[in-house]
């Protein structure tokens, strides 16, 4: 319950941007030299050492050491260069096929060749999403660890919006089900944020429990009230087509509207965090809540709005997920966005377009570790420890400053300064 | 601010009439929960069984038996009476202890209710419970070790799962269960060594910190799991602890069964209970390290190393937490499956909160939740309509009611969380 004695760093980003500058250019100012090269030379070393990850890991490296040095050496390239090469190719897709599809005129061919990097966008969607939630709840000075519950929500929401309403057009339809995902999502962040304002729970304790509450509810709904009368499966009955985000290509391609969903909602984020007084409100608060009380601003009421709209993200995140891809809520149909989204928020630097860069990393690291599982072997949760080794340097730049010898800047960049549990 | 601090330390000597009132409501709310939800449902005349012996004591220990609707209407009374007596002059520092037993009312009425006309095993019961609660507990003193130093430790399940990890793997290839404990112990040390250097030296946010530990080690146990663990059995063939009861006292009857015919890690876990209980509180290094926890300034302006000794509670606590890692793979099951722990080291921080920071009530706690743990394994086969999932969430809510402060507010180490600046 003491005061935070400790200086308070402030990240040069919280500059106020002044009137007419464009999204690009405040975005642009905010990178001063180290800012920018920090994260590329994290996401650098973070795959360097995926790939001694990958090298001790592998059989035939040991046995070529066994053999000679020489042939250690070639088997550890062996290992690598299989391994991200089918990272990427499956991540992107592969140009000489791309080329030979196009010159071609099998129409499902070029579709099977560009679908790797449409796909690289469709798992990026939720990453957006959910980096969005993280990232407006840092720029409020709230961490709200509990996106992966909410989004579990907001899925529910959508998921039953979905399948239980039918007859409607899809110009209704679909909103609908949009906004009850967000209201879900809302709903979940609503009540740690309330508690927060109004008892001092600390929001990282409530949203942690909070998530294990939503799992334990999935389930519960999934194997009795909203299970699929005809499936031995905890699934949810699919939704109505009139639910379904538009797709724009035929089979295999996966990719929908939620892409541009997504960035639409990055944009709008971003005009609400910068352009608007409401924005402002929030972003005084978490630069500094005592100086925003001072101020005259509501803590209560920010804290509580914007837990509240960051789970609103989050439920979009599972919702597009539902609407956009699986068309029904299964019981593991998350892959942890909720925990990876916290590290891609502070990759992006809490700011949505860099969010939204850092989301399409992560979406393509992953959609392409399933290609390198399949061809090389290499299980998918490789990526989960790249992201924690990218997580690890971006928190502590001054490791990634030491390893490549870079001058510690004028002002030193915070990351997130924490409260202590007891903080109001 | 400075209210709430007053608050808190007004609490430990008297209790405010509103909060009087409100826990007399509760109390009360209870009885009247008790009544109506299980007193209501039960047919008179029919008959609980419990079971009060497992294996051979069977023979001499007789079962007990209850009528089921006098049973849960004495609770039932018997709970508003000690509402009516909160309500009129209260308990006063002995609050806390009415609950237990109010809450304690409730769950004997429930468990009568739900095997009324049936039988049901206390012994076995408490027995499961007692394991369950096992890694909630070593996982929550885990926490106690460095939030009370003034470092928040949220990894605590990832160095779990890491431990569980790495001692299946050793103790299958040594071929030695012990090495097995000692290569979890170790596991836990190195993550929580990164977690201290971060927290500490590089001042990263702790809860970062934390997730990091927690991502990387779900990543890299899944990612061993998938590529060796999966493909070659022999590596994931530990075997696990055997319980052995202890000589005269196992065979006391009902708490013989209960405490002394266990495995290794339920009484180590009661060793490093007291331990802990001990050092924190009646040793120079406890004091030391709780001053620390609540007010690194003052603590270094009395010569004690801030930096030190956060290092050495956080290390501690990774040992701690990887020993208690170890119990999911070498004290139950006897092999690793990807993400195991299940969030149980989550539910050793909500015990760390729930038991206010002291090893004792973290281990109350950690009963409590194993107690839930275990029952609603049982449920189902008395046959009672309540979905398991729901007794699973009690941890949880229980958790954030605690800390939203509705039974009274728990006092966390002043300094926690917070990185120390030496000026």
């Amino acid at each position: 319950m003491a005061e935070p004695k400790q200086p308070v760093t402030k990240t040069p980003s919280e500059k106020e941007p002044e009137n007419g500058k464009g999204f690009m250019r405040v975005f642009l100012e905010e990178l001063t030299s180290q800012s920018i090269l920090i994260p590329i030379l994290a996401i650098f070393t973070g795959l360097v050492l995926g790939a001694i990850i990958i090298v001790l890991t592998t059989e035939d490296v040991y046995a070529g050491f066994d053999d000679s040095f020489g042939a250690g050496l070639a088997a550890s390239w062996n290992a690598i260069s299989t391994a991200y090469n089918a990272l990427f190719t499956s991540a992107l897709g592969s140009p000489s096929r791309m080329i030979a599809a196009v010159q071609g005129d099998d129409a499902l061919e070029i579709r099977r060749a560009f679908n790797p990097i449409l796909e690289s966008l469709v798992a990026s969607t939720p990453y957006i999403f959910a980096g969005l939630a993280v990232a407006l709840g840092f720029r409020s000075g709230l961490f709200n660890i509990g996106v992966e519950g909410q989004l579990f929500i907001g899925a529910i929401f959508s998921a039953y919006a979905g399948y239980a309403l039918v007859g409607l057009p899809t110009i209704i339809h679909l909103p609908l089900a949009l906004l009850a995902g967000m209201l879900g999502g809302a709903l979940w962040g609503f009540i740690p944020g309330w508690l927060k304002a109004k008892t001092g729970g600390h929001e990282v304790i409530n949203t942690i429990m909070m998530n294990y509450i939503a799992f334990r509810l999935s389930e519960w709904l999934l194997m009795g009230p909203m299970k699929r009368p005809d499936s031995f499966n905890p699934v949810s009955p699919a939704i109505a087509d009139t639910a379904k985000l538009p797709s724009f290509f035929e089979t295999p391609i996966r990719f929908h509207a939620g892409f541009f969903l997504a960035l639409l909602v990055a944009w709008l984020v971003y005009w609400f965090l910068f352009k608007t007084k409401w924005g402002f409100e929030f972003r005084t608060v978490g630069a500094n809540r005592h100086a925003a009380r001072y101020a005259g601003m509501n803590i209560t009421v920010v804290t509580v709005a914007a837990m509240a709209l960051s789970g609103a993200l989050a439920g979009l995140a599972g919702t597009n997920e539902v609407l956009g891809v699986n068309y029904n809520l299964a019981l593991a149909f998350s892959a942890g966005y909720g925990f990876d989204a916290i590290a891609l928020a502070l990759l992006g630097k809490s700011h949505p377009l860099g969010v939204v860069l850092a989301a399409l990393l992560f979406g393509t690291l992953r959609s392409g570790a399933l290609g390198m599982q399949l061809t090389a072997g290499i299980p998918v949760d490789i990526i989960s420890v790249l992201q924690a080794f990218i997580l690890a340097f971006i928190a502590a730049p001054a490791i990634i400053r030491t390893l490549y010898r870079l001058r510690q800047p004028a002002v030193e960049e915070g990351g997130v300064v924490l409260s202590g549990w007891g903080e109001g | 601010m400075a209210t709430a601090t007053a608050n808190m330390i007004s609490e430990q000597t008297y209790v405010s009439p509103t909060r009087q009132r409100v826990i007399g409501l509760v109390f009360l709310g209870f009885a009247a929960a008790i009544w109506v939800l299980f007193g209501r449902e039960t047919e008179p005349g029919l008959i609980t069984t419990f079971g009060l012996a497992v294996g051979a004591q069977a023979a001499s220990v007789d079962p007990l038996t209850l009528p089921s609707l006098a049973t849960i209407n004495i609770l039932a009374l018997a709970s508003a009476f000690v509402g009516a007596g909160q309500l009129a002059r209260g308990f006063g520092r002995r609050t806390n202890w009415m609950l237990a037993l109010v809450t304690g009312f409730f769950i004997f009425s429930f468990l009568t209710w739900a095997a009324a006309d049936k039988s049901l095993n206390l012994v076995g019961l408490l027995n499961t419970s007692l394991s369950r609660a096992v890694p909630i507990t070593l996982g929550a003193m885990s926490g106690i070790l460095c939030e009370r130093a003034g470092v928040v430790n949220i990894a605590i399940e990832g160095m779990m799962l890491f431990g569980a990890m790495s001692g299946t793997l050793v103790a299958s290839v040594t071929d030695s269960l012990w090495l097995g404990v000692l290569a979890a112990v170790l596991t836990g040390l190195l993550l929580a060594w990164v977690h201290a250097v971060f927290s500490i030296k590089y001042m990263v946010d702790q809860i970062v910190s934390g997730t990091v530990i927690n991502i990387f080690s779900v990543g890299m146990t899944s990612y061993i799991s998938a590529k060796f663990l999966q493909r070659y059995q022999e590596l994931n063939s530990p075997g696990t602890f055997r319980a052995f009861p202890i000589p005269v006292l196992g065979d006391i009857p009902i708490v013989g069964p209960i405490l002394f015919n266990n495995n290794m890690f339920v009484y180590a876990m009661f060793f490093f209970l007291f331990l802990l209980h001990f050092a924190l509180y009646y040793t120079r290094w406890g004091l030391r390290l709780r001053s620390v926890g609540e007010h690194p300034r003052a603590a270094d302006t009395l010569g004690i190393n801030v930096f030190r000794t956060r290092y050495m509670a956080v290390m501690l606590g990774g040992m701690m937490a990887g020993f208690g890692g170890a119990f999911f793979s070498l004290g139950s099951v006897g092999r690793f499956d990807e993400v195991m722990t299940a969030g149980r080291g989550f539910i050793g921080l909500a015990a760390m909160i729930f038991g206010n920071w002291n090893p004792f009530g973290a281990f109350g706690a950690g009963l409590l939740f194993g107690f839930a743990d275990s029952l609603q394994s049982r449920l189902a086969i008395l046959g009672i309509p309540i979905p398991s999932q729901f007794l699973l969430m009690v941890p949880y809510i229980a958790t954030m009611v605690v800390l939203a402060g509705v039974v009274g507010r728990g006092e966390m180490p002043a300094a926690d969380g917070q990185p120390y600046v030496k000026e």
